[in-house]
């Protein structure tokens, strides 16, 4: 993709829509790491939600902090924990000063999450609409924790008003072209890695677990250990991606991390075209992009339109549109070469 | 003040500013002839737009308030109300001659979406005065914008204080307006002479900051902390069942009441659970800080009955003005096929709504201008006969001065008043309990400042 | 099934009728004379003559006279000037708006409180500057109030009986004590009689002989007088001084013993009050996660439509109140929701039946798939419902015959809308058992189940098992959200709050298990309800998840797993 295209091309983006794109590219990365777990490996996670929300707090703590005392209420804390009573930083919150430590932190943290949940779970062989049920409670227990005031991250408000990222003021528009100049390099390394891991072995050994798994434990593989390694993979690119968000958007509420956005991810993946990696970055593009046109436009009929997309790519496209359209490519190719053999015999 | 719920906050439209929401239109509208000529197109729009607030034109007046998502359901009536007031004034002639022309539009009780439409009304609109805003979290995102662009913004909602803006006029309650005066109503002999407190609300900033000041307050009056207990809900919590069981250990041995914060759809399974474990209004009363008139219609009132509130104002109110004010409002509602029509009732926040209108007026025929220096200044001490009673802006501050009321809910979801202040109560936008050294002054001071 | 549900609310029928013939029956009373002269005489200018009468109404000792002075308190008596120029006595009403946008106000008699009305049998309504209030002089106004009171303890209804027994033992007056005396001689309900008795002692506390205080501090710790707790205390707490209020020893121990036992007893409610509420979440539970285990547990359908289907349930309860309300005698109204529960349960079926059909049957043996499809019907049901509906709640009126609750000791009372949803539940599951397991569609369904090929080579119609089961489930999810109207609050979202707390109930419970599922719904509910109070909401719901994924490291099929050698199970 054209990047940096001049003003003057068709694909010159204004403020508005950088933004946006920059925002859809991160879903985009997102949107791997739920490919990579699901339609690779056949592990269907309700709760992608949480390692994105984890990884946008983690950044958002890092700009909160950086805000120091230009907030309303000229506190160095931020604003909520001034109308919270709070006195001194929480001691969690301190770290999150050092801008390496927060980068680390959104990958880390969701990390860390996936790696001890998706041990218990995998140990005890949790598995299919299991997993889906329980991380779809694990989704809604994230959700009510980061309503609750008292765990000082800002409540339903979430955070926001952010003013800088590295002393760069975030209102500029150069500072949003260069977050999506990120944003957009971060989703190549990320389908470069998905691309990788697939074509490997790792890859191979993962497809088979989606397929059968027992067959894989009866041939000596440990199918817990790499289910968990994928885990924690897609969590940390959930965890990216939501830090890529957040500066972007300018906000993070506890409404990203429930069980309907949660949700709402699979849905990209799924209509796009899961087992596919391009399937699972333009389906995250494409229903973002509807979700904005409609919502705008005709925003009661935004829930119709994503429950008739559930519904019939279920029903009608299992495997997504990338594989409609690769198959409308074969049929058209095939229709080309028959008239082309034709022509030639009729020569 | 109230938020009614908030898990549905709909991240996609945060990033869209007035101009760039056009453009998007725009580019819909017109089919994708590419982003590049639209977004040109837009920016042609947006620069030629007149400053329509100067001159001998209409006035435009902005309504900024929720008409879809959660928050509608409590703000759709203050749009009605600040429309039939832009009426009622366009009728009697307008604001120096010249006609409002009012711009509504619809932040979808996304508080993001606050802070872009409000910059859509200064910047493209240039709306004179703002009337909008229900919940904290939208006031303090719309905060920046209007300061920032120096806009002006009235304020209908009870509130929690703790703020000072140059730019925004609070035609509600601080909270010593309304929380302070009905938890002395209930220590004096008169009220009960209550000596416990149960602090229930909803987790958010407004029961945070009011329980934070109440708490203070108990204390330096002499209560012991042993007899205060403070706890917070989700929203939307539907289980009262622990939370009411508590209540009763804390009420036994008498003198317990229970002072409410709780916001929204909470209240039915609350005073519900309430009543069916056999506590009573006159045993342990609940006083509430969050429920209206508007919000009692379409309540099952059945449980609630007998339990109090604290406003300035009820719909019950029994002055000549408010007799005229409730009948024409639902006239109003009637005439304009409103959802709801003739049964729709009046309350505290739209009250607030309907007499900041007419405060402006006055302000800014005063200062014979809309330029919201001159009319910041003239409104300082500005007085109004409203519907509940005189009020009057302060003459230091954007707070305004009003009466107490306590009511008792009624079962057609009315109130009946049994207390009010003496005269009008002065607003303390720094409360003497929890901030003793600030005060919000803009005449000699620049807002907030430390007391000597 | 149908005859199960008529023998429970049988009973309830009953009831509601007994409520409501005891409610017509009133009986006519005439006006004592001299109280009649009494209330007359309160409308009088003379400030003397006025106490006069407000005295000698509260000697008649008649109950009727508790009324008339509490309007006097509240300002609702007014003098009224009859047509032929009668002075009169009236209680007005609360204010009636009238079509034109005059306020009324409906007129009831002074005394007995009934309706006043005109020839044609109407109520007769006049507006305010008709009436003259009736103002009393500050003097009366703060003597009135303690005399409401010790009038109260007359009262026809118990509850205002006792209450006011509780408040005039907790302001501890020593001449109440005739009156409270005279109350408990008359007094027959235990509950006011223990609130009369609490009241006596907290007041002989303070008594100058200590035989006397010593014999209240034995009787507050055998009734175990939960309100007496704090003044016990304070009597034998010592000051600064190392002196303390009660100086007799002998007082002393008793008051000790007295704390001991209330304590004692305390303790007990507490745990009595937490095992009902974790009785009562875990029968809410169990009823939402009922139809689950049907249509995931033996169907192995994941239907997250399922909180939908309650939602529903809910909404055609408010239908069938709104018609009871629009069509309805006022006296029948409350019986709506008698039929409403079978009619929940009718149309929840009906769009059971019709989601198998289209949609679910495509996809039988991809739980994955239909997760997310019927998770697309969720969406779109909550949509359609709330541009029916609208998006804010609705509102639906628990019947009275459900308000209130059950005295069960002193301090402790079961909500009769938690009792009824506790038996609902147990009445569901007893059906659901008889019919899976002791019917022969039940046989049918299980084998179904357990080998769709074999069954199908016996000649069972497994498609038509499959939708009758699924619609049996569904129809479950509707009743429940029938019974749901009774405690929360009716939108678009109601299912939204109940589904992955039924979900989590059911794979706890282990698949295919209806003894599991109870068991599971008990479990979690009585683990949240103990951890509550210290946690609080939140908190107590986050350490379920985690209790239960570790639970589940145990036994990962659940409390009852599936026998067999499936490696996939």
């Amino acid at each position: 993709m054209n990047l940096l295209p001049p003003s003057d091309s068709v694909f010159y983006l204004s403020n508005f829509n950088l933004n946006t794109a920059g925002k859809y590219m991160a879903y985009a990365i997102l949107a791997l790491g739920i490919d990579l777990l699901w339609g690779y490996t056949g592990i269907l996670s309700l709760g992608q939600g949480i390692f994105f929300g984890l990884g946008a707090y983690c950044m958002g703590m890092h700009l909160m902090l950086s805000i120091g005392g230009d907030g309303a209420y000229q506190s160095d804390l931020p604003d909520f924990m001034v109308w919270n009573q709070v006195k001194t930083l929480p001691l969690f919150w301190k770290p999150f000063s050092s801008f390496t430590f927060s980068m680390i932190a959104v990958v880390a943290v969701p990390a860390c999450v996936a790696l001890v949940f998706g041990f218990l779970t995998f140990r005890s062989r949790i598995k299919g609409v299991y997993f889906s049920i329980i991380t779809q409670a694990l989704a809604l227990t994230f959700w009510l924790l980061f309503n609750q005031n008292s765990l000082n991250l800002g409540g339903t408000n979430g955070l926001t008003d952010f003013k800088k990222i590295l002393g760069y003021p975030l209102g500029e528009i150069s500072t949003q072209r260069a977050l999506f100049v990120i944003t957009g390099i971060c989703l190549i390394l990320s389908f470069i890695l998905c691309r990788w891991i697939t074509n490997s072995c790792l890859g191979k050994v993962l497809i088979a677990i989606r397929d059968n798994e027992g067959r894989i434990r009866f041939s000596g593989y440990s199918a817990s250990r790499y289910k968990l390694f994928v885990f924690v993979i897609s969590a940390a690119l959930a965890g990216l991606a939501g830090a890529l968000y957040v500066p972007q958007v300018g906000i993070i509420t506890p409404g990203q991390i429930g069980v309907l956005p949660s949700i709402e991810m699979i849905v990209w993946v799924a209509v796009g075209g899961r087992g596919t990696l391009v399937g699972a970055l333009l389906g995250a593009i494409g229903v973002n992009w509807a979700r904005s046109f409609l919502t705008s436009n005709y925003p009661d009929l935004w829930l119709y339109f994503l429950g008739a997309l559930f519904i019939g790519v279920v029903l009608y496209f299992p495997k997504g549109m990338w594989e409609v359209s690769g198959k409308l490519k074969k049929v058209l190719r095939s229709r080309f070469k028959k008239k082309r053999l034709k022509e030639k015999q009729l020569v | 003040m109230a938020m009614k719920k908030d898990e549905e906050i709909n991240i996609e439209e945060t990033s869209q500013s007035g101009m760039d929401r056009r453009k998007f239109l725009k580019l819909s509208g017109t089919g994708a002839l590419g982003l590049a000529a639209s977004g040109l197109i837009g920016g042609l729009g947006f620069s030629s737009i007149a400053r329509a607030a100067e001159g001998k034109g209409p006035i435009k007046v902005g309504i900024l308030h929720s008409l879809s998502g959660t928050m509608a359901i409590s703000e759709v009536s203050l749009r009605d109300v600040v429309l039939m007031a832009i009426d009622e004034i366009n009728a009697a002639g307008g604001v120096m001659g010249r006609k409002l022309e009012p711009v509504v539009v619809d932040p979808a009780s996304n508080w993001d979406l606050f802070a872009e439409k409000g910059k859509e009304l200064l910047l493209k609109e240039k709306v004179a005065v703002t009337f909008g805003c229900w919940t904290s979290v939208s006031r303090k995102s719309v905060l920046p914008v209007y300061e920032k662009n120096n806009g002006l913004l009235f304020y209908p909602v009870q509130y929690e204080g703790e703020e000072c803006s140059r730019n925004v006029f609070y035609t509600g309650a601080a909270v010593n307006q309304q929380a302070i005066p009905a938890v002395e109503y209930l220590m004096s002999k008169d009220g009960g002479s209550y000596k416990k407190f149960y602090l229930l609300g909803t987790d958010y900033v407004y029961p945070r900051t009011t329980n934070k000041i109440l708490r203070a307050m108990l204390l330096a009056k002499g209560v012991p902390a042993k007899n205060i207990k403070e706890e917070y809900t989700p929203f939307h919590h539907q289980d009262y069942q622990t939370i009411v069981q508590k209540i009763k250990a804390f009420s036994r041995g008498g003198g317990a009441t229970v002072i409410s914060t709780i916001n929204g759809d909470s209240n039915v399974p609350f005073y519900k659970e309430f009543s069916n474990q056999g506590l009573t209004s006159g045993d342990v009363p609940i006083m509430a800080f969050s429920v209206a008139e508007d919000e009692l219609r379409g309540m099952d009132t059945s449980s609630l009955v007998g339990h109090l509130a604290a406003w300035n104002y009820y719909q019950s109110v029994k002055t000549p003005q408010n007799k005229k004010f409730v009948s024409a409002f639902k006239a109003y509602c009637e005439k304009n096929k409103l959802p709801g029509g003739k049964s729709r009732v009046t309350d505290d926040p739209i009250e607030a709504a309907y007499f900041g209108v007419y405060l402006w007026k006055q302000a800014v025929e005063k200062a014979k201008t809309t330029d919201v220096d001159a009319v910041r200044k003239a409104a300082y001490g500005q007085e109004f006969l409203a519907p509940g009673g005189k009020v009057m802006l302060d003459k230091r501050n954007h707070h305004t001065h009003k009466p107490v009321l306590i009511g008792e809910i009624l079962k057609n979801g009315q109130f009946d008043v049994i207390w009010k202040s003496k005269g009008l109560v002065a607003p303390d936008p720094w409360s003497e309990y929890t901030s003793p050294d600030k005060g919000c002054d803009w005449v000699d001071h620049k807002g907030t400042y430390k007391k000597a | 099934m149908n005859d199960f549900m008529l023998t429970l609310f049988l009973p309830l029928i009953v009831l509601a009728a007994g409520i409501l013939i005891s409610a017509l029956a009133f009986a006519e009373e005439p006006v004592p004379p001299s109280i009649a002269q009494s209330i007359l005489d309160l409308g009088d200018t003379n400030r003397e003559l006025q106490e006069e009468s407000v005295f000698a109404l509260e000697k008649s000792g008649d109950p009727d006279v508790l009324p008339v002075l509490e309007a006097l308190r509240g300002g609702n008596l007014n003098i009224w000037m009859e047509a032929d120029g009668k002075r009169r006595i009236v209680m007005s009403g609360d204010a009636v708006d009238l079509e034109d946008g005059t306020q009324v106000l409906p007129l009831f008699e002074a005394y007995g409180g009934k309706p006043i009305l005109d020839a044609q049998g109407k109520q007769i309504q006049v507006i305010e500057e008709n009436l003259e209030g009736i103002r009393l002089g500050r003097r009366m106004r703060i003597k009135l109030t303690p005399m409401l009171d010790r009038l109260r303890l007359f009262s026809r209804e118990a509850a205002i009986r006792e209450s006011a027994a509780t408040k005039v033992g907790l302001t501890g007056f020593a001449e109440a004590l005739p009156i409270l005396e005279q109350a408990l001689n008359k007094e027959k309900n235990p509950w006011v009689r223990s609130a009369l008795e609490e009241a006596l002692g907290l007041i002989q506390l303070s008594d100058e002989n200590p035989s006397i205080r010593k014999k209240a501090a034995e009787n507050l710790g055998r009734i175990h007088a939960l309100n007496a707790v704090a003044m016990l205390e304070e009597r034998i707490q010592a000051n600064d001084a190392g002196e303390s209020e009660e100086t007799d020893i002998a007082v002393k121990a008793a008051i000790t013993e007295a704390i001991q036992k209330i304590e004692a007893w305390s303790v007990w409610t507490r745990t009595v009050e937490t095992i009902f509420s974790g009785i009562s979440l875990s029968s809410i539970l169990l009823l939402v996660a009922l139809g689950l285990a049907i249509t995931f547990g033996l169907m192995g359908v994941i239907n997250m439509a399922h909180g939908e289907l309650m939602m529903l349930g809910a909404y055609a309860t408010y239908i069938i109140q709104e018609f009871f309300v629009a069509y309805m005698p006022s006296d029948v109204r409350d019986l709506y929701f008698i039929l409403a529960i079978p009619l929940a349960f009718g149309i929840a079926a009906l769009f059971g039946l019709l989601l198998e059909k289209f949609i679910i049957r495509k996809l039988y043996g991809r739980p994955l798939e239909t997760l997310l499809a019927t998770w697309g019907i969720s969406l779109v049901l909550q949509q359609g419902v709330r541009q029916i509906f609208g998006a804010a709640n609705v509102d639906v009126a628990s019947p009275a015959w459900l308000s209130g609750g059950l005295r069960v000791a002193n301090g402790i009372q079961f909500p009769y809308n938690r009792l009824f949803i506790i038996a609902l539940s147990i009445m569901s599951v007893l059906s659901v058992y008889l019919l899976v397991l002791r019917s022969p569609i039940g046989l049918k369904i299980r084998a179904v189940t357990q080998n769709r090929q074999m069954s199908a080579c016996m000649g069972i119609t497994t498609e038509r098992v499959d939708a009758w089961t699924f619609a049996l489930g569904a129809g479950l999810a509707g009743m429940a959200g029938a019974a749901l109207t009774l405690i929360g609050n009716v939108g678009p979202d109601l299912g939204q709050n109940y589904i992955v707390d039924s979900f989590l109930v059911v794979v706890t419970g282990g698949v295919g298990k209806i003894a599991g599922t109870v068991g599971a719904a008990f479990g979690i509910g009585g683990i949240n309800k103990i951890l509550e109070p210290g946690l609080g909401a939140i908190y107590a719901k986050v350490a379920i998840l985690l209790i239960v994924i570790l639970f589940l490291q145990k036994k990962p099929s659940g409390l009852f797993p599936a026998k067999g050698r499936n490696i996939d199970l």
